[in-house]
Formats: structure tokens, C-alpha cells, sequence
């Protein structure tokens, strides 16, 4: 990788003031961004490490609502009891990859086939900036892409508990990446149906299925739903027609696990 | 060019490195400690696994600065302190849990963090626990049997 300097702030504060010169970049545990580097996709003539700052670590829960900081690794999330999100993360990549990805680097990357865009869609998380509180629903702008501004910082992560939920995932084996993952959660208000690693638009609600499923929360209301191939991904590990399939498939397994 | 400082196997070491220097570059060819292997280069493979503070890490996914001051454990810190072989290394010889040997540094600091959190795993957990740690020569199975036969050693 090309050479770059390295800042290691201890206060978000600081960060936000280090990632205000030209070409700065943050850096989460590097899981995404340090192979991107290597491989001379990207960069940057400055990294922030966001790995000291103490006000980003730490996970704390109301009972209503889960706060996860924005530097909590994946196998911190896995185990801290936290139901589906839980277990979603302890079947992110593998050990290694778990003990230095972050929640809030995966969230900021957005892949289109990462498990986290999934679990906050479907959630109605908030997620909250140096700046400002973030709507899940409003956050997801397309394939790596968010609403976040440059030198925007993800502090935390709030979701709100649901009565029940549950992540289906049909790995890719090679990269452990959803070939496409399917999230659902049961709230008293509604039911939120989250799709990853089918859309070329990255994550999205199958609202066709929310409604369905309000009216009867069973895989058996899914039946007489179809999904269209259109937009979806096609790759050499599934094509349109097939990711279709699997979202539906999917939803019914994670309904009855529910 | 920075300062970097931080404990491996037990010895405070200190080194200058371009701010781009990976922790399994550092431990190479700074220190000389060739045991963690860099097998692929691109997070893949596994066999550059070391420990930071207790965690099971690739080293060429993350930069020594990051380390710094941390307390780092590699492959060459897993033997006795007589120099004979940890409970896990021998039993990767006694089960013949490697053949060309290159990936065995990063599965025996994988089975280490594993056997630390859970005693007595499952051939099911290993095996999974094992995804990012791969081998083209054994099939995996007497990787396996190793892991089993030091976890009932180790109690």
C-alpha cells in the first residue's frame, strides 16, 4: 500500500478536527479498509484511527433500547446476550475479522452484502454522529454509500428491542459475506422486513412483506408474494432470478425462528 | 518514519517503521521473528495470526502503530520456556496436524484463543472456529484431532 500518516486521537472531538484535512480517512479495525489500501483501491494521505477513543467503546442497554459504541468489535456485540444482533455478529467473517471490525466501520463502509445494514434497517436503529441522530431508515443511500458528511463520525448505535427477531444469512463460504441475508423484527408497532446482499441499491426494506406480515406473522403469509429479479445482484456465486428466491426463502425461515 | 513500542512474548521492543508498516511486516523483518507466516497478504489465509492483548489478530490486517503499546504473543512465544514444544504444538506433531507446516503458526494461535474461551469444544465448533485459517495440505482432519487431543490435555 501506498504510505500515508497515522493519527491516533483520543476524543471524538479530536478525531473529527484530525479527519478535516484533504484526503484523511477513518480507520475502524481496518478489516475492509487496510486490504482496499493493499490492493491500491484506495489511498489516503492521512489515517485516523477511531481504536483509542474511549467514548466509542462499550455497549449499555435501557431494556427498550440497545446503545452499541461505534468502536464495539463484532465479537464484543456476539457476546453481549443481545439476541439476534448477537448472533448476527458472531457470524461475521471469521474470529480474526471479529475481534477488530467494528460496528461502526461496517456501517460506514455500507457493502451491499454486509450483515450490520441489515440488523439497523430492520431495527429502526439511530444512528448517532459527532454531528447528529441518523434514522436508519434515512441513512442507507446506496451501495457504499450513507448520509454520512465527511468527517462524520458514527459515535453510537441505538436499536430498539424488538419482542422478537431473527437474521437468516445464506453465506458466501469463500468470503462469509450474505449471499443475501434477510432480518426481521417483530415490534408492537409493526413488523420491519431488512434485505442484504440481493440489491445492487445495497440493503432495503421488503415492504410488501411487512405488510403480509402485520395482517398474519407467519411464513405461510409470504406465499402468494413474488420478488422480482430486477436490480438485483448478479455474480458468479448467484444470479438475479436466484437471490430472489433466496430473499423470500429467507424471510420464511426467519419469521418461523421468530 | 514513527516510534513504535510494544511487548512480544514478554520483551519490550521498540522500532522506527514507515506509519504503512503492517504488525506482521514489524515482526519479520524488524524483529525477526519469521514463525508468522504471510501466506496470501490479502486477510484471507489465516497463517499470520498472532495475539494482541489476548485476541487472536491478523497480523497483515493491521498496522503495527496500532500496537502500540499493546502486549503481542506470536508462534515464537508458544514453546516452553526450555524451549520444548507447548501442549498445542506437540500435539500438532504427535496427531501430524501439519505437513508442509506453513499454515500451523496461525492454526495453533487460532486454537489457542479458542481453547481459552471454550475448554472443550466441539469438532463443529473447531471447525468453524478454524474459518479463517486455511490449509491446503491435511484436509483439516488431523488439524482437528490435534485441537481435541490438546483441549483434553490442557482440561
Amino acid at each position: 500500500m501506498y504510505n500515508f500518516v497515522f493519527e491516533k486521537p483520543t476524543t471524538v472531538a479530536e478525531a473529527v478536527a484530525a479527519l478535516a484535512s484533504e484526503d484523511a480517512q477513518a480507520l475502524g479495525g481496518g478489516q475492509t479498509l487496510l486490504p482496499t489500501m493493499k490492493q491500491r483501491l484506495a489511498s489516503p494521505a492521512k489515517l485516523v484511527s477511531l481504536t483509542g477513543i474511549a467514548e466509542m467503546g462499550g455497549t449499555s442497554s435501557t431494556g427498550d433500547v440497545i446503545t452499541i459504541g461505534g468502536g464495539v468489535t463484532h465479537a464484543d456485540v456476539a457476546a453481549g446476550g443481545y439476541g439476534a444482533i448477537s448472533k448476527l455478529a458472531g457470524d461475521i467473517g471469521d474470529p480474526t475479522v471479529r475481534n477488530r471490525g467494528t460496528i461502526g466501520g461496517s456501517l460506514a463502509n455500507n457493502d451491499p452484502s454486509a450483515d450490520y445494514p441489515a440488523a439497523a434497517l430492520a431495527s429502526g436503529a439511530t444512528i448517532k454522529t459527532n454531528a447528529r441522530s441518523i434514522a436508519a431508515d434515512d441513512y442507507f443511500t446506496g451501495l457504499f454509500d450513507t448520509a454520512l458528511e465527511d468527517a462524520e463520525i458514527i459515535v453510537s448505535v441505538d436499536f430498539p428491542v424488538p419482542l422478537s427477531s431473527n437474521y437468516q444469512k445464506f453465506e458466501q463460504p469463500a468470503s462469509r459475506f450474505a449471499l443475501v441475508g434477510v432480518f426481521v423484527a417483530k415490534f408492537a408497532d409493526g413488523v420491519r422486513v431488512a434485505v442484504t446482499g440481493a440489491s445492487e441499491g445495497g440493503v432495503y426494506r421488503w415492504t410488501e412483506a411487512e405488510t403480509a406480515l402485520n395482517a398474519n406473522f407467519s411464513a405461510d403469509a409470504l406465499d402468494g408474494l413474488s420478488v422480482s429479479a430486477d436490480n438485483m445482484i448478479s455474480d458468479l456465486h448467484g444470479t438475479p432470478e436466484y437471490r430472489a428466491n433466496l430473499v423470500k426463502v429467507l424471510t420464511g425461515r426467519a419469521v418461523a425462528d421468530c | 518514519m514513527s516510534s513504535v513500542s510494544m511487548t512480544v512474548n514478554g520483551k519490550s521492543v521498540t522500532g522506527e517503521v514507515e506509519d504503512r508498516t503492517l504488525l506482521s511486516t514489524f515482526l519479520r523483518e524488524d524483529l525477526h521473528l519469521t514463525g508468522t507466516h504471510i501466506g496470501c497478504d490479502t486477510s484471507q489465509c489465516g497463517a499470520c495470526t498472532v495475539h494482541v492483548n489476548g485476541k487472536a489478530v491478523k497480523g497483515c490486517t493491521m498496522l503495527a502503530l496500532e500496537a502500540e503499546g499493546a502486549d503481542v504473543r506470536t508462534i515464537e512465544g508458544m514453546a516452553n520456556d526450555d524451549g520444548s514444544l507447548g501442549v498445542i504444538q506437540a500435539a500438532f506433531q504427535e496427531h501430524h496436524g501439519l505437513q508442509c507446516g506453513f499454515c500451523t503458526p496461525g492454526m495453533v494461535m487460532a486454537a489457542d484463543e479458542l481453547l481459552k474461551n471454550n475448554s472443550n469444544p466441539s469438532e463443529t465448533e473447531i471447525r468453524k472456529y478454524l474459518s479463517g485459517n486455511i490449509c491446503r495440505c491435511t484436509g483439516y482432519h488431523n488439524i482437528i484431532k490435534s485441537i481435541q487431543a490438546a483441549a483434553a490435555q490442557l482440561g
